[in-house]
């Protein structure tokens, strides 16, 4: 309850109608994502005090979660890849000529998701920082390597791909001064690579310039359907919802684990569809309207992208790259993400919480409103939307550092961002990794200091051995499932 | 998204399987860069404890484990005719009239300013590339760079770069 007096200032309120408003916009237009958005944006909240730039940046995020879905039921286009199973759905009820209803669904079920994630992160992050207090070196390394196991081990990609691009990030966090020692690390003489490379500049390339050029190559051409959205269409499709109670509990489970867990809001929109698919009655139906299958991707993909924070706050490690940005914005602003958070910073803290209920919020309302006006948006022709986003992705990546190598590393980064794109090499775990590359490298020098290089420290007592198991098992699953299935199928011979 | 690059056989471009092979090998060399350097660096057990070059070494390292895995993988994607397309040549044509005028762009913030070049660059792009007439072209562009100098050099006093040869002067800016 603290948290809301925090956040209901006037000023604050604002801020977080425009966060939300700017995320919309960020998730409609293809390009710019809420990675992307929050990490332009972010520079220019330096200045805030850091809860009001925290409500400001995590309600970008919010909107462009809920804004996703505009353009995958009405054009058909997903404006993030979360949304891409909202498009199985949602685009043949708009040919139909009941967008309104998928829309209504759409924005009701991403904010059911995003609801149940925030109750369980107010429950559960306190508990899980309380822990953590206990936390050494070790335990922490034992964490991050958790998190980049489940990368190689539940990414859709294939494992070495995954592999090469979560390493890359982390030689990219290498270069630079090195904390400990003070040497120059992999700078080759280059004054320039003294700064290291900001992950800012990395997402704004990888994730702006990069969709921009895929986009450019695809030769977008928009041809949407119109929505019209009144109150009655909204109270209708309400009426109906009730009724997918089985599918909503499901796709919340998805969605809040695969948060948690870095897998992301992606696979759980992917995996809640399939799911519902199989479990319900009208199955064989989906991929023609059915208005389930706009609920399921939707829910799941609210409530990844919520639940992503979870770890962020508790543990100082974020579940998805717009976490990672925002954890990213916490250091600049001083404050040192993890446990202790909790403590030291309870206004912070229980202010952004209770952001997270008021800018979920605030994004129902605007989307349900404004509808018309951010599909006006997309019926700007492309030849206009690419270079104004061109420019803006490189005023952000100036501003970060006031530095003008920047823009042309956000060029190359583009470049890296479009082939690995088209390649299937994933961009989160670069970034992740190029996020958190110096505390792992930190946690793990610290370990090796206590235990005098011997390895063993990462089993020494049971916590920290827990979690290194978990996380070899999470590397090595695609192998053990393979074993237990054809073990089964022997059995079954027999 | 491989899907994205399939082609039929009467397109011809860039094979999936060239690509898969050129991006293996160039981040081979970045796995080898980056071992070797750390390695020179000091990549051993320090008397204070474990060198600078310690753990980038073996991220080195990893990173030519995993390209010469893809390196294999990219040999088996097929190459013949029908093959899998990276890209066809048309493709790749609009992505180079994305990013050739981006980097006239950006050399160009140098010369006159981040407002002036952002001004010319969406102009530009809309009339080459969109078929705009000049004047419609020239307000947008216009238009974006005055928003960009409110919100930035007024409002949050944000400086950006203004070039060697400041056109914004005369503004007192």
């Amino acid at each position: 309850m603290h948290g809301f007096s925090v956040v209901l200032t006037p000023y604050n309120l604002v801020l977080m109608f425009v966060g939300v408003f700017l995320g919309i916009i960020v998730g409609v237009l293809p390009g710019l994502g809420g990675a992307n958005g929050v990490a332009i944006l972010l520079p220019l909240t330096f200045s805030m005090p850091p809860t009001s730039a925290i409500v400001m940046l995590s309600c970008i995020y919010w909107g462009a979660l809920f804004g996703g879905a505009i353009t995958s039921i009405l054009f058909n286009i997903p404006g993030e890849p979360w949304s891409v199973a909202t498009t199985f759905d949602g685009y043949p009820m708009a040919q139909q000529g009941k967008a309104g209803e998928a829309l209504t669904a759409s924005f009701t079920a991403s904010f059911f998701g995003a609801l149940v994630a925030i109750i369980m992160i107010t429950f559960i992050a306190p508990v899980v920082a309380n822990f953590a207090l206990e936390f050494g070196p070790p335990e922490f390394f034992a964490v991050y390597f958790l998190t980049f196991c489940s990368f190689i081990g539940m990414g859709k990609e294939p494992p070495f791909k995954i592999l090469v691009a979560m390493m890359l990030g982390f030689a990219l966090a290498a270069v630079g001064i090195d904390i400990v020692t003070g040497q120059l690390r992999l700078t080759f003489g280059f004054t320039e690579l003294l700064r290291g490379f900001n992950f800012l500049i990395a997402v704004i390339g990888l994730f702006g310039i990069g969709e921009i050029l895929l986009s450019m190559e695809e030769g977008l051409s928009f041809s949407g359907k119109t929505a019209k959205l009144n109150m009655k269409i909204v109270l209708e499709t309400w009426k109906k919802l009730p009724r997918f109670w089985g599918t909503a509990i499901r796709s919340t489970i998805i969605g809040c684990w695969l948060g948690i867990t870095p897998g992301g809001a992606t696979p759980a929109s992917f995996m809640a569809y399939g799911i519902a698919k199989r479990t319900s009655p009208n199955g064989a139906k989906f991929g023609t309207g059915e208005l389930e299958g706009v609920v399921a991707p939707e829910i799941a993909n609210n409530s990844a992208g919520t639940s992503a924070l979870l770890p962020m706050l508790a543990l100082g490690i974020p579940g998805s790259p717009t976490a990672a940005v925002l954890l990213g914005g916490l250091l600049i602003w001083g404050l040192q993400p993890g446990p202790l958070l909790f403590v030291e910073q309870k206004d912070f803290v229980w202010g952004l919480i209770a952001s997270m209920y008021l800018g979920n919020l605030a994004s129902l309302i605007l989307v349900l409103t404004c509808v018309p006006f951010f599909a006006a948006i997309l019926k700007i022709p492309f030849s206009i939307i690419a270079p104004v986003i061109v420019v803006i992705c490189a005023v952000g990546a100036f501003t970060v550092n006031n530095a003008m190598g920047d823009i042309w590393y956000m060029l190359i980064f583009g470049v890296i961002g479009y082939a690995f794109k088209k390649l299937d090499y994933p961009l989160a775990p670069l970034v992740l990794a190029l996020v958190l590359g110096d505390n792992a490298e930190s946690a793990f020098r610290q370990s090796m200091l206590i235990s005098q290089g011997d390895v063993r420290v990462f089993f020494s007592n049971s916590l920290v051995g827990s979690i290194t198991g978990l996380a070899l098992l999470a590397l090595f699953w695609p192998l053990i499932a393979r074993m237990i299935a054809k073990a089964k199928g022997e059995l079954a011979k027999q | 998204m491989s899907e994205r690059g399939s082609g039929t056989s009467a397109e011809s471009g860039i094979s999936q399987r060239s690509a898969e092979l050129v991006v293996a090998l160039l981040t081979l060399a970045a796995g080898i860069t980056v071992a070797v350097a750390s390695y020179k660096l000091g990549a051993r057990w320090g008397s204070d404890g474990p060198q600078a070059g310690y753990f980038p070494f073996y991220i080195g390292l990893l990173i030519c484990i995993g390209s010469i895995a893809n390196f294999v993988a990219g040999l088996r994607v097929n190459a013949g005719a029908g093959g899998l397309l990276f890209v066809h040549w048309a493709g790749l044509r609009r992505v180079a009239a994305v990013l050739l005028p981006a980097m006239v762009y950006v050399a160009g913030i140098y010369l006159v300013g981040i407002y002036v070049s952002s001004m010319f660059y969406i102009a530009a792009f809309m009339v080459l590339l969109g078929k705009y007439r000049i004047w419609k072209s020239v307000v947008i562009g216009f238009s974006v760079s005055l928003v960009l100098f409110l919100m930035f050099e007024i409002w949050f006093q944000v400086l950006l770069p203004k070039g060697a040869y400041n056109i914004l002067s005369f503004v007192g800016h």
